[in-house]
């Protein structure tokens, strides 16, 4: 029965091919809207969770004030960290997986006839802990080499491929200005960031060798902290704020004079951004549904009346109320389900172009599209009700008399 | 075993009105469509009800279609009290026992004739694949093998009537009623049509009742009742036509 019902909901649709699709246009915009959006949505939340997490998800930075008001308001830049700050963190901060300190400059890389501008970074053991970074080949700096301050690195692809080619690099020689430095591993690629920056481009060398043969100093550009996992980064954030202050001789009431940065709290700013706005186009695509229900039940009226007479056939020849209802229930979901489908296709497509065009991931969402598709099902029925019951409760006598 | 004897003489009439009345409006504007029908109608008996328009003719034929319902007075089909009946209970009742045959035979249109003879079959769960036998099998008992596939449209009045003959014959009814089943159709198709039911009623034992106002067609009856303004008039028994 519910067969033969649906066969002859899919007749009756046919037969009004152009009708039935202006009417199915206002749940094939709406379904299509709530598609775009949060597929695209999701592709944005998706590729900055990746990113942030290819930093490291539970990473807080911690970095000099870039600008403070000095004595008589002039501005200078804050004093840079030791070797002592990183370690008082590590000592002092409870929860803390790794402490990295780093110190950072810009340097040739030459092999043979090749250079290449590249940063290189001055880190110990941790550091790959922190960024969550793997050797693709090679080995990490023994506990001699960082206390010595040999020369030795670790290079990221892209510094492999512009220098050496298809060479294989272990143990060779590079040049970084006029530093003599060997090769001891690669780094696994990690891809491009969010902010268009390739992580792939960098040389790691011993924090000491850096200092001492590049940058001349001790001092430490940035500490790069990771918390255990479960432990909030916002207190590690607020302890380590307590101590660089005592640390740094900050009077209370004064400003901080370095930033730490906390990659939760961007994660959570973005996913609460984002949150927003797909709330906001949801309220949409609910209004765009709603007329195009009430398109649907205005279509639906139309038919029952031009119908009069075949159900006045139907009731005559023994068809019960609710089969006559069901019959037109059915014939507005299908309407409103087809609606559905076209629009998720057309969804889809238009997340299709949109990602691409924005440059962010397409990623499938089935619950959405399973929700929508149920929801413009839903619609038929809530707005298919109505004319369904008109038809039903038609007395035959009188229907059979309509032309 | 302690069945009375007589039961069998004692069986209800497969129609029976008893002081049927029918008004429309009420107060002043009150039609009186119907002021007390007594008929009863045995099983396998053709009735013609005949009578001027506005005689009631066509409120009895929905009253015992089961389409309406009598103002006041009973109509018992089969011994069941009509009146107290819902109105799936009516239609169940439809679907189960009675066939129509309209004058302007209300066949659905752009639905090829073997789907509209299956219609009914429809509502009574008959297996698609059953339901084109039989289908098939009422449209060929009208004369109509090889139409299956025409609509309506494609269709002569006198194809179309028999299309519904067929649709109200599959599903094996008590009754056929037939209101005004000529009414739109040429003397010559008329005929046709009227051996066809004559046929029907002869082989197949059906009983059937056909409101018209033409007493030629009155005529392939062996029951003839006449409607005044809502009354039985006159009632007549013959042999019928070719039987």
């Amino acid at each position: 029965m519910i067969w033969e019902t649906l066969l002859l909901a899919f007749r009756a649709i046919r037969r009004n091919v152009l009708r039935s699709s202006l009417t199915i246009l206002g749940i094939v915009i709406g379904v299509a809207a709530v598609i775009t959006m949060v597929t695209l949505g999701g592709g944005a939340t998706a590729q900055v969770k990746v990113e942030i997490s290819s930093l490291g998800s539970n990473m807080l930075s911690v970095r000099p004030g870039q600008w403070f008001r000095g004595p008589g308001g002039i501005r200078t830049a804050a004093d840079d960290f030791d070797i002592e700050d990183a370690k008082a963190i590590r000592r002092e901060v409870f929860g803390l997986e790794a402490v990295a300190p780093t110190a950072s400059k810009v340097a040739q890389a030459i092999y043979g006839n090749k250079n290449w501008s590249t940063s290189v970074i001055g880190v110990t053991n941790d550091y790959l802990k922190v960024r969550d970074l793997s050797l693709l080949t090679g080995r990490e700096f023994t506990e001699g080499e960082l206390r010595s301050g040999k020369t030795v690195c670790m290079i990221g692809t892209t510094v492999q491929k512009e220098i050496f080619g298809d060479q294989p690099p272990l143990g060779e020689r590079i040049r970084l200005n006029r530093l003599s430095c060997q090769v001891i591993g690669i780094l696994e690629s990690k891809g491009q960031s969010s902010f268009g920056q390739d992580q792939d481009d960098l040389i790691l060398i011993p924090l000491r060798a850096f200092q001492r043969r590049i940058q001349g100093d001790t001092d430490i550009k940035a500490i790069y902290v990771s918390a255990l996992d479960g432990v909030s980064t916002t207190a590690v954030k607020e302890e380590i704020e307590k101590l660089m202050r005592i640390r740094r001789r900050i009077l209370p009431g004064q400003d901080d004079d370095f930033n730490v940065f906390d990659m939760q709290e961007i994660v959570g700013a973005m996913t609460s951004t984002t949150r927003v706005l797909t709330a906001l186009l949801g309220a949409v695509a609910a209004v765009s549904l709603l007329v195009g229900g009430i398109g649907i039940m205005n279509i639906m009226l139309v038919s029952v009346s031009e119908r009069t007479r075949e159900i006045g056939i139907r009731l005559a020849i023994g068809a019960l109320e609710r089969e006559v209802l069901l019959q037109f229930l059915i014939e507005a979901v299908v309407l409103s389900s087809f609606g559905g489908l076209f629009g998720i296709i057309l969804g889809l497509v238009a997340a299709g172009v949109g990602a691409r065009m924005l440059g962010v991931p397409f990623i499938l969402n089935p619950s959405i599209i399973t929700v929508s598709f149920l929801f413009s099902a839903a619609v038929g029925v809530v707005f298919g009700f109505f004319p369904a019951r008109q038809a039903a409760r038609l007395d035959p006598i009188e229907a059979l008399r309509h032309e | 075993m302690n069945q009375d004897p007589l039961s069998r003489q004692n069986e209800p009439p497969l129609i029976a009105l008893c002081a049927v009345t029918k008004v429309y409006g009420a107060g002043r504007i009150a039609m009186h469509a119907l002021r007390g029908i007594d008929l009863s109608i045995a099983k396998g008996e053709f009735t013609a009800v005949m009578g001027p328009s506005g005689s009631g003719k066509s409120t009895c034929m929905n009253i015992l279609g089961c389409l309406d319902l009598p103002s006041s007075g009973s109509y018992r089909f089969k011994g069941v009290a009509v009146e107290k009946l819902t109105r799936d209970q009516r239609a169940r009742l439809r679907r189960q026992y009675l066939g129509f045959v309209f004058q302007g035979f209300n066949l659905l249109n752009r639905t090829s004739a073997l789907e509209n003879v299956e219609l009914p079959l429809i509502y009574r769960r008959v297996p698609a694949r059953q339901r084109h036998q039989k289908a098939r099998e009422a449209l060929a008992a009208v004369g109509l093998s090889g139409w299956e596939g025409h609509t309506p449209s494609e269709l002569s009045g006198g194809q179309q009537q028999r299309v519904a003959i067929a649709r109200a014959m599959v599903i094996e009814p008590e009754v056929l009623l037939a209101d005004e089943p000529t009414g739109n159709l040429d003397s010559a198709t008329s005929i046709e049509i009227m051996e066809l039911l004559v046929s029907l009623n002869l082989r197949q034992k059906i009983t059937i009742v056909m409101v018209t106002h033409e007493t030629e067609m009155a005529s392939y009856a062996r029951r003839i009742v006449r409607f005044r303004d809502g009354r039985v008039e006159t009632e007549e028994h013959h042999g019928g036509r070719e039987s």
